[in-house]
């Protein structure tokens, strides 16, 4: 499903992935986990082309995301590609001038051309999916960031997308609405949706993941089912980072 | 020394009505021209794109420079030397637009720019090309985040408006000497034609508050 080939990427002379090869199949649920500054943010973000890398090749089913093209043809594959992820940000991002339905249905009516009345209605299953039906003339500003996160996540599912990217969701949420967006998480890995998840929350990733990559410094250290991951890791380098995270 | 007579004005308040409204039509649709100019000038000088940015650039930089005066006696007695006949109200709607649409570009600018990155990526992880980024996302924004400063643009073209009466604008101002040259009376008819500009800039004043709470809501 998502394909990544001796990914590369530079910021400068500062290399952030130095060769990374990475294979998610349909329904998987891939958690990646790793020290800040180790590239995980940077590698979700390159799969839906926001970081330009540098060498390497990105699959997206049996479409190449990094097609050596130019101009307005590079724009509208880029366009095309994203179109089938979804992401969600640390930040939600979510657009504050629009209400919580306009931030939802404003892509599929304008990208898909969906008329108004079944964004609308579509819209309105994603809100009870994620249990904010009562808000949806609310602005993001009358949201609480758990709220924000659950609209964020419902606006990308508003398109339909084969594959979800979560970057760091929770991280800047209080700890107690974290729950609330780990279980919207949670009711998408029940319904098999493929998903990428760059988390620090280590008990989330051992309860939904599939697999696990372990990444520092630009590479991947360790690979492998949760299970054997959090309990029997090999490399050094991930005992050390797992015994500072559940110290 | 003649003594103060107000009651003249009241005379000749079809004139100032006349005057009035053209000073009206003349604001409104240089508002309007204004504000449609400034967003692509914002977008232009700002753009990746040199060989868009520079021409922008230049453009706002000789509008800037220059007096509003001067710009309304080229469109008006200068574009006829190269065959482009303009009425004197289209040529104040066109100076006056083009002046501020200048200066609207540079508010809308700063507007823009201070829209946080993140809009940018949300917009465009969801599929948006640039230009559609552009429109529904960054736009409504920056325009929301400048109001205020757009607003006092807004107020000093309606100030400004009375320099058109130089090109023989039929506007307030020139209404009022109309007046004057009848009645020998500036006194009255200048502080008459003020009253009404500062009215008209009192309505203009509370519906820019309207936009500004109306916007405000959201944040």
């Amino acid at each position: 499903m998502v394909r990544l080939v001796n990914v590369h990427k530079r910021f400068g002379d500062n290399e952030v992935l130095k060769g990374i090869d990475l294979e998610v199949h349909r329904g998987d649920i891939l958690v990646i986990i790793g020290p800040s500054g180790s590239g995980k943010s940077t590698l979700l973000r390159s799969i839906n082309h926001l970081e330009t890398i540098d060498e390497g090749e990105i699959w997206i089913e049996d479409i190449q995301v990094t097609l050596p093209l130019k101009g307005r043809k590079y724009e509208k594959h880029i366009n095309q590609i994203r179109q089938q992820l979804g992401m969600v940000f640390q930040h939600f991002n979510l657009f504050p001038h629009m209400t919580v339905m306009e931030n939802i249905t404003m892509a599929p009516m304008l990208l898909k051309k969906i008329p108004r009345k079944a964004a609308e209605e579509k819209a309105s299953q994603l809100l009870k999916k994620v249990d904010l039906i009562d808000k949806v003339n609310f602005f993001p500003a009358q949201l609480s960031g758990g709220q924000k996160q659950r609209v964020a996540i419902a606006r990308a599912l508003a398109m339909e997308p084969k594959v979800m990217l979560f970057d760091e969701v929770t991280s800047a949420l209080d700890p107690e609405l974290i729950g609330e967006v780990n279980k919207v998480m949670k009711k998408l890995a029940e319904e098999h949706m493929t998903m990428l998840i760059v988390t620090h929350e280590m008990r989330f990733a051992a309860e939904v993941a599939d697999h696990v990559v372990f990444m520092a410094d630009g590479v991947i250290v360790e690979q492998g089912p949760p299970d054997q991951l959090f309990k029997n890791p090999v490399e050094e380098r991930t005992k050390r980072f797992l015994s500072e995270v559940f110290k | 020394m003649e003594g103060l007579n107000f009651s003249v004005v009241l005379e000749y308040y079809p004139i100032l009505l006349e005057g009035l409204l053209w000073t009206c039509i003349l604001c409104v649709s240089s508002i309007a021209l204004s504000l449609v100019c400034g967003v692509p000038l914002a977008v232009g000088s700002i753009s990746k794109n040199r060989a868009v940015q520079l021409p922008t650039n230049f453009f706002l930089w000789v509008f800037r420079g220059t007096p509003l005066l001067l710009q309304l006696f080229l469109i008006y007695f200068g574009l006829p030397q190269i065959g482009i006949y303009l009425s004197p109200v289209a040529s104040g709607i066109l100076g006056l637009g083009i002046h501020y649409a200048v200066y609207n570009a540079d508010v809308m600018r700063t507007g823009i720019v201070a829209v946080e990155s993140g809009q940018h990526e949300g917009s465009r992880s969801l599929g948006l090309s640039k230009a559609q980024t552009m429109r529904k996302v960054i736009i409504p924004q920056a325009l929301r985040n400048v109001a205020p400063p757009l607003g006092n643009n807004l107020i000093a073209l309606l100030k400004e408006s009375a320099l058109v009466s130089i090109i023989t604008v039929p506007e307030l101002t020139l209404s009022a000497q109309r007046a004057i040259s009848d009645t020998f009376r500036p006194f009255e008819f200048y502080i008459a034609a003020g009253a009404i500009y500062y009215c008209v800039n009192y309505l203009l004043e509370l519906s820019l508050k309207r936009v500004e709470m109306k916007t405000a809501m959201y944040r």
